[in-house]
């Protein structure tokens, strides 16, 4: 037969052990050889091997915080996602299986979405360059809220048409021509809304996006 | 990456006192876990209806949180292979799961001229038509005078029902769960790399940054807490199933009629045999062609099928394994 | 898109994927399904589990074709001259569903006499002006039947009628407006209800496709007849009161310069067998982008409102009864056009927009021409436009000709890149191949760049339409990190600072931004606003402030308000109805109570055509809405999309208006006739009908039309996007762009991740033996691929896969296959394919031609630094076309000789 022993050092009791009876059974269990030839498992191959590490096995799906329920960033089929949450960060986010689109199943991307969020190379500091510059710069992200303000307002001012067409074909057109914006199909109905609302009223027309593309 | 064919002529045919070859009803109850254990579970991978996505590669690595290919997630060191759109390679330690994509092209005996046209030189000809069902109905092809097939399959750990590398493991660190599946332990594992050598597969593989070796636990943790594996769980057109293992094999089974009553001739199942040489599979495989075409062992047995007669026949053989096993428990202790 | 919404009235998806398991027969068409949407196609697999045929059509065999039953390689940029012949297989053998066709559609409408034929012109329709390269629609429309003209203000509306024939309200997309609703006809026509008078659309139709015979079919696009016959037999097989087939497309075929009509082409041959508005039949539109529907039913592009309201255009629309003119008295669910205005305008402005100020209606912006992506990056170039938005979007990878969009962006003052990563449209002032070429230098450029991060799908809540109508809330799982936030963070508060520094302005061109309603609700530290407000304002509001639950109940007098009328009943009863998660029942079931689709959480449009005219099933087999005259309602497994008391013996009375002008027997509601559109008397700038014209670079002459190619292409010249000549020895082979599974578009989604950018490491395309063969063409080693306007490297693809197209008289057409994922950031780098591309347009939508161009390919490496400006160069004499040298920044062409001294 075969005889098989763990990684483990013999003569380390386990600390939950103790010294009472109980405690040295419970470490004589823990000995593999022991549970090997005491036990069902003489070859040693299945429960009498099992190690701590095993019996610890725990999926993080089962210790999530909570779970979210999201949609995939990807391509258009809007495959239902369940995000699992532990300590605020993200564990796993896998398909959802009560959707009647997807029926729980991703594609490479879809089941990519957690290295997508968690990714290292995601830029999260406010990144800037002065005009002619050759380095990035860092920037505080109130201040750049306050001189992308300004820009707005000065090229809005720049491009302005209050008419425009050949004389003989003039118009009131109260526009700006000096401002246009390109946004990507993975934006929310909530944020293109926004957007139109805030550029037209604004008086931007150049307002873009991927589903052109 | 041995593999031992079964018409060696060392084969001796059928042990009943073999407990390391032939057919084993109840691969877990023999790993010594309780009666009411769960049953045996495993993957059924259907390539008739695999499209190639992926998807199994990367929900397997998110879950598993495995190294790209050279562990340093920098940069792929493999580049683009040529090798269809494989560039995975084959299985390893860091990819449990792994899908072949396969390029089949051949020529075609017209059964009837092309179209008529002045000038055309018939062998020179690249013009398409209609699809024939030369390779099957269950492959898409074009052309009149060539035919192209694609076939693809994602390959994974089959946790035989006899495992070489939980056979040949001398630190207990494989293991049979209570699932029936086949697991490295990773608190346990020394690095020795026996078992590399034991998988008539090559599934099993040395991680190099870390010494240890990995393979596909079948998601050991996800069934835990009663979940699929993630692959399967991903997998857009069930190529890949998880279940009851003979759950999946009668599926296997009927899909196979299913798909010669359609005239697929070429289809089969592999491992599905539990007469085979690792007594069958915990993770089977419908084909539509050769195993050999999808990179798989024809005819696999376990490398440790021999051992009980070796034992009988020599005693001190038997002695000195000990001795080996016991050097590798005290040689085992890794720094963490 | 024009080409469904000229058809059926809707711009969207007819169906919904989980309804192609209930096909018959699937033909996917201008889609690689199975690589792009490998999670839709399962109900492909289901389908054909189930026992239907599924058909790919598409230059190229891929994943999709490898588990189709029947892959047809036809030649690229060939599908309307494909589906021609479909409909005249139809139309000649008498497999039309002759009642559906009859009683849903425009068949029996009789065309005015003035109209020609491309049969008759050459290939070209009558209106044609060569000098402004537009169509004057009127000689399309209907004869009209007199008696019945709903219009209250002819005369204004006759004076609309003309203005709609202008060049510049041309080139600003009117068709595209049509996304969900018919473009405006100006009366009822006269019916012949047995099809056969001459000038019927129903016999217009069969002369127009007669030349479309198999034989024709099989010499345009490089196919055996035996393999028409094959899809035409499957696809009219099942095609019938018992059985449906459905169509499928993506950016196959929206991105030519003839993409609207392959989809109108599609659309006439699927009304035609009767597959729309029933299980199993429609056409499957796949969006490429998690809300690409979205961000067209609330728009972010020039020519649209929400909802589908065309912007205000200068010349027709400077006040309110102008831009509702058309739809005045007209039949159908635009005939409230003023309705959803109105609630618009109430929803922007609140309580500044009152009756007696015009709703505000002044203070929306007017267009006056193309203001779209690609004209913009023309005007950059020319210094006219001083700051650009990038939101989310990698234009200098993922758009046609890329060296043209980073000289756009060379000459902005300011530019604003919002994204997860740092893309290469936020790096091309340092890091663009043109850095190298010495074309560009950051010490030159002035534009200053801020790159904001952005949240992530998870770090927001929000909606997604995706793409079969249906928004699907998500929750926010985690808080965004560092300086990371949403859009809706950042456009909130850009508009709160803009409010804020004009808060004292009397400018009357301030007021707008002043008065907009802009107090949404705000959370926790980073003070986010609150999306549900948001989505309830979109849903709007009734005179008890109460959530509207339905557009039917908006008011044109400012009691009611509403952002995106198309979404209304999204917040139905005050409930976010698209956060539903109730699975469905079996699989393929209609999921009425998972998210909430438009219109009026309909899953299928149309659907009254699933049942007869009289309101019975078809068949029991495919039976899904119809009438039950007990209870004196319309039911079944979907909401109907007609009156749920509605009968189908419903005549309209003299003199009504909107819906109430549409008979019980008119399943497409959006439409002023209620009928599905064969022919288009109006609302696609290039014709009535489909026509094959060969793409704008094609190396093979047009086999059917003395005409070319589209004559309506719309083209922006500059020595930064040149044309690569038709039929040209030194542009000899087709190119055709695509995706891969394993990767996202430009590839900041997915070239930054490990576990995607390993699965395809390399930039690489796909070629036939046979052009390895006549090339040198190594697999695996690198290949050069040239256009007029760069060239770009590659590792090279052998492969069976791609096959070359022998025509009649032995022209061998070669294709290479190109997928456009990369550049030179990320885990998985290479050379931009769409660099290679040039900008020619579809004048219907301003899609680019991108499926479709030629080049030219040599074994090795390209040339680096200013060699490889020469190498192009060199080929743009060959060819014989302008130089594409240009100067500092791209800003000025230079004249040929000196372009050595300019750029440094």
């Amino acid at each position: 037969m075969i005889c098989r022993s763990e990684g483990r050092a013999f003569g380390q009791p386990d600390p939950a052990g103790g010294g009472s009876i109980d405690g040295v059974k419970t470490w004589l269990d823990a000995w593999p050889v022991f549970r090997q030839l005491t036990g069902p498992d003489p070859l040693g191959r299945g429960r009498a091997a099992r190690s701590r590490g095993t019996e610890a096995v725990v999926s993080r799906t089962a210790t999530a915080d909570r779970v979210a329920a999201s949609v995939c960033p990807y391509c258009a089929v809007g495959c239902a996602q369940k995000v699992y949450v532990e300590n605020e960060r993200i564990t796993q986010i896998e398909g959802d299986p009560d959707s009647p689109i997807s029926r729980g199943r991703l594609c490479p991307k879809g089941s990519a979405s957690k290295q997508l969020v968690t990714s290292p190379t995601r830029v999260t500091k406010v990144r800037y360059r002065r005009p002619y510059g050759t380095e990035w710069e860092d920037l505080d992200l109130d201040t750049a809220m306050e001189m992308i303000a300004d820009r707005v307002l000065e090229a809005r001012r720049k491009g302005w048409q209050e008419v425009d067409g050949p004389p003989e074909n003039r118009h009131r057109v109260n526009r700006t021509m000096g401002v246009a914006s390109l946004g990507g199909a993975t934006l929310d109905n909530e944020e293109n809304y926004l957007m139109k609302k805030l550029y037209s009223a604004l008086g931007a027309i150049q307002i873009e996006n991927q589903a052109r593309i | 990456m041995t593999s031992i064919s079964s018409a060696s002529p060392a084969f001796t045919g059928k042990d009943p006192h073999n407990r390391l070859f032939g057919p084993l009803p109840d691969v877990t109850a023999e790993a010594g876990y309780d009666e009411d254990h769960p049953a045996r579970v495993g993957f059924f991978t259907d390539t008739s209806v695999c499209i190639g996505c992926k998807a199994c590669e990367v929900a397997c690595k998110e879950w598993n949180t495995l190294p790209m290919d050279d562990s340093h997630g920098t940069r792929d060191v493999i580049g683009l292979s040529g090798m269809s759109y494989d560039n995975t390679g084959q299985l390893g330690a860091n990819s449990w799961r792994h899908v072949a994509f396969i390029e089949q092209v051949r020529t075609v005996d017209l059964p009837m001229p092309t179209v008529g046209r002045p000038g055309d030189d018939p062998r020179g000809s690249v013009l398409n038509a209609e699809a024939l069902t030369e390779f099957d109905p269950q492959t898409g092809q074009s052309g009149t005078d060539k035919q192209v097939r694609w076939l693809m399959s994602s390959d994974v750990c089959k946790h035989c029902t006899h495992a070489g590398c939980l056979d040949v493991c001398p630190t207990g660190a494989l293991f049979r769960s209570e699932f029936g599946t086949v697991v490295v332990q990773g608190d346990i594992c020394n690095g020795c790399g026996y078992c590399v050598s034991a998988c008539p597969y090559g599934v099993i593989n040395r991680r190099e940054d870390d010494g240890r070796v990995f393979k596909c636990t079948m998601c050991y943790d996800r069934l835990t807490d009663g979940l699929m594996p993630a692959c399967a769980t991903a997998c857009p057109t069930q190529s890949i199933q998880f279940g009851d293992l003979d759950e999946l094999q009668a599926r296997a089974d009927a899909r196979l009629a299913t798909l010669k009553e359609q005239g697929v001739e070429t289809a089969r199942l592999y491992g599905r045999d539990e007469d085979d040489g690792v007594g069958g599979n915990g993770a089977f495989f419908l084909l539509l062609d050769e195993p050999e075409v999808y990179g798989l062992p024809p005819d696999p047995v376990v490398t440790t099928r021999d051992l009980p007669a070796m034992w009988k026949a020599a005693g001190k053989a038997a002695l000195m394994i000990v001795g080996v096993a016991a050097t590798a428990v005290f040689g085992s202790r890794r720094p963490r | 898109m024009p080409g469904l919404g000229a058809s059926f009235g809707r711009g969207g998806a007819t169906n919904f994927l989980e309804d192609l398991a209930n096909s018959d027969c699937i033909v996917i068409e201008g889609s690689n399904m199975a690589e792009c949407h490998p999670v839709g196609f399962q109900w492909v697999m289901e389908a054909k589990a189930r026992g239907a045929k599924v058909v790919h059509i598409d230059p190229r065999f891929t994943r999709t074709s490898a588990v189709a039953d029947l892959h047809v390689p036809l030649r690229v940029g060939t599908d309307i001259a494909f589906l021609g012949g479909l409909i005249r297989y139809v139309l000649d053998n008498d497999l039309y569903f002759r009642e559906y066709v009859v009683a849903y559609t425009n068949a029996a409408a009789i065309v005015g006499e003035e109209f020609v034929d491309t049969e008759d012109l050459g290939g070209l329709f009558s209106g044609f002006d060569p000098e402004t390269r537009t169509y004057d629609e009127a000689s399309w429309s209907y004869e009209p039947s007199g008696q019945d003209s709903r219009t209250d203000d002819p005369g204004e509306a006759a004076e609309q009628e003309r203005s709609e024939q202008h060049p510049d309200v041309k080139h600003s997309d009117r068709a595209q407006a049509a996304g969900s609703g018919g473009p405006p006809i100006p009366s009822k026509p006269h019916r012949d209800e047995t099809l056969e008078h001459p000038r019927t659309v129903f016999q217009i139709l069969k002369r127009h496709f007669a030349r479309y015979t198999p034989e024709m079919v099989a010499e345009v696009c490089g196919i055996e007849p035996e393999v028409f016959e094959q899809v035409a037999r499957w696809v009219t097989e099942n095609s019938n009161r018992d059985r449906t087939t459905a169509w499928v497309y993506s950016v196959g075929w929206t991105q030519h310069s003839v993409g609207a009509q392959y989809i109108r082409t599609a659309s006439i041959l699927q009304t035609l067998l009767g597959n729309i508005g029933r299980p199993g039949g429609g056409i499957m539109a796949l969006r490429g982008h998690a809300s690409i529907q979205g961000s067209t039913d609330v728009p972010t592009l020039f020519n649209l409102l929400p909802g589908y309201l065309p912007m205000p255009h200068a010349m027709q629309h400077q006040t309110l009864d102008e831009y509702c003119a058309d739809a005045a008295g007209k039949g159908g669910f635009w005939g409230n056009k003023r309705a959803y205005t109105v609630s618009l305008l109430k929803a922007w402005f609140g309580d500044a927009a009152q009756p007696e100020n015009d709703f505000r209606f002044d203070w929306i912006p007017k267009i006056n021409g193309d203001h779209s992506s690609y004209r913009t990056i023309a005007d950059m170039i020319e210094g006219k436009v001083h700051g650009y938005f990038l939101v989310g979007e990698n234009p200098t990878v993922g758009h046609p000709n890329g060296r043209m969009n980073r000289f756009g962006l060379a000459n902005l003052d300011w530019l604003v890149v919002r994204d997860l990563q740092m893309i290469e449209s936020a790096t091309f002032w340092n890091e663009s191949p043109e850095i190298e070429t010495g074309e560009l230098a950051p010490e030159t450029i002035g534009t200053e760049v801020f790159f904001l991060p952005a949240a992530s799908h998870v770090e927001k809540e929000g909606t997604f339409t995706q793409t079969q109508r249906l928004l699907q809330w998500r929750q926010k799982a985690v808080e965004p990190p560092g300086d990371a936030r949403s859009d809706l963070w950042f456009y909130f508060h850009l508009g709160r600072i803009l409010r804020s520094r004009l808060a004292d302005s009397t400018d009357p061109r301030d007021q707008a931004l002043l008065h907009m309603t802009w107090d949404y609700p705000v959370h926790g530290e980073t003070r986010d606003p609150d999306a549900e407000a948001v989505l309830r304002e979109i849903n709007g509001t009734g005179p008890d402030g109460r959530a509207l639950s339905t557009y039917v109940d908006m008011a044109d007098d400012g009691s009611t308000s509403g952002g995106c009328w198309i979404y209304t009943g999204v917040f139905a009863d005050e409930v976010n109805q698209a956060a539903r998660r109730t699975p469905a029942r079996e699989p393929g079931a209609v999921a009425s109570e998972w998210g909430w689709a438009w219109p009026l959480n309909r899953r299928m449009l149309y659907n009254r055509a699933s049942a007869d005219p009289e309101g019975r099933p078809w068949s029991e087999r495919k039976k899904y809405v119809y009438w039950d005259s007990a209870a004196g309602e319309w039911t079944g497994a979907d909401v109907p999309d007609v009156e749920r008391t509605k009968r189908p013996d419903y005549v309209p009375p003299e003199g009504a208006s909107a819906q109430d002008a549409l008979a019980g027997t008119d399943p497409f509601v959006m439409q002023g006739d209620g009928k599905a559109w064969l022919y288009a008397p109006a609302g696609l700038v290039d014709g009535p009908l489909p026509t094959h014209y060969e793409p704008v670079e094609s190396v093979v002459e047009n086999a059917l039309y003395a005409q070319q190619a589209s004559p309506t292409v719309e083209r922006i010249e500059g020595p930064w996007n040149r044309e690569n000549p038709s039929m040209s020895e030194v542009f000899p082979f087709q190119v055709t762009t695509y995706r891969l599974t394993e990767h996202h578009t430009a590839g900041g989604m997915s070239r930054t991740l490990p576990y995607l950018a390993e699965l395809q490491p390399e930039f690489f395309v796909e070629v036939s033996p046979e052009l390895a063969a006549l090339r040198g063409l190594t697999h695996g080693d690198y290949a050069t691929l040239v256009s007029t306007r760069t060239a770009i490297e590659a590792k090279v693809l052998v492969t069976e896969r791609v096959r070359p197209i022998r025509l009649r008289g032995g022209q061998v057409v070669h294709q290479i296959g190109m997928p456009y994922h990369w550049a030179y950031s990320g885990l998985s780098t290479g050379d931009s394919a769409n660099d290679l591309l040039g900008i020619a347009l579809d004048a219907n939508t301003h899609i680019q031609e991108d499926k479709v161009s030629t080049a030219d390919i040599v074994p090795g490496r390209r040339p680096r630094g200013p060699e490889l400006l020469e190498f192009v160069e060199s080929y743009r004499r060959r060819a014989g076309v302008g130089s594409g040298r240009v100067g500092v920044n791209g800003r000025a062409p230079v004249a040929e000789g000196d372009g050595d001294d300019q750029v440094t």
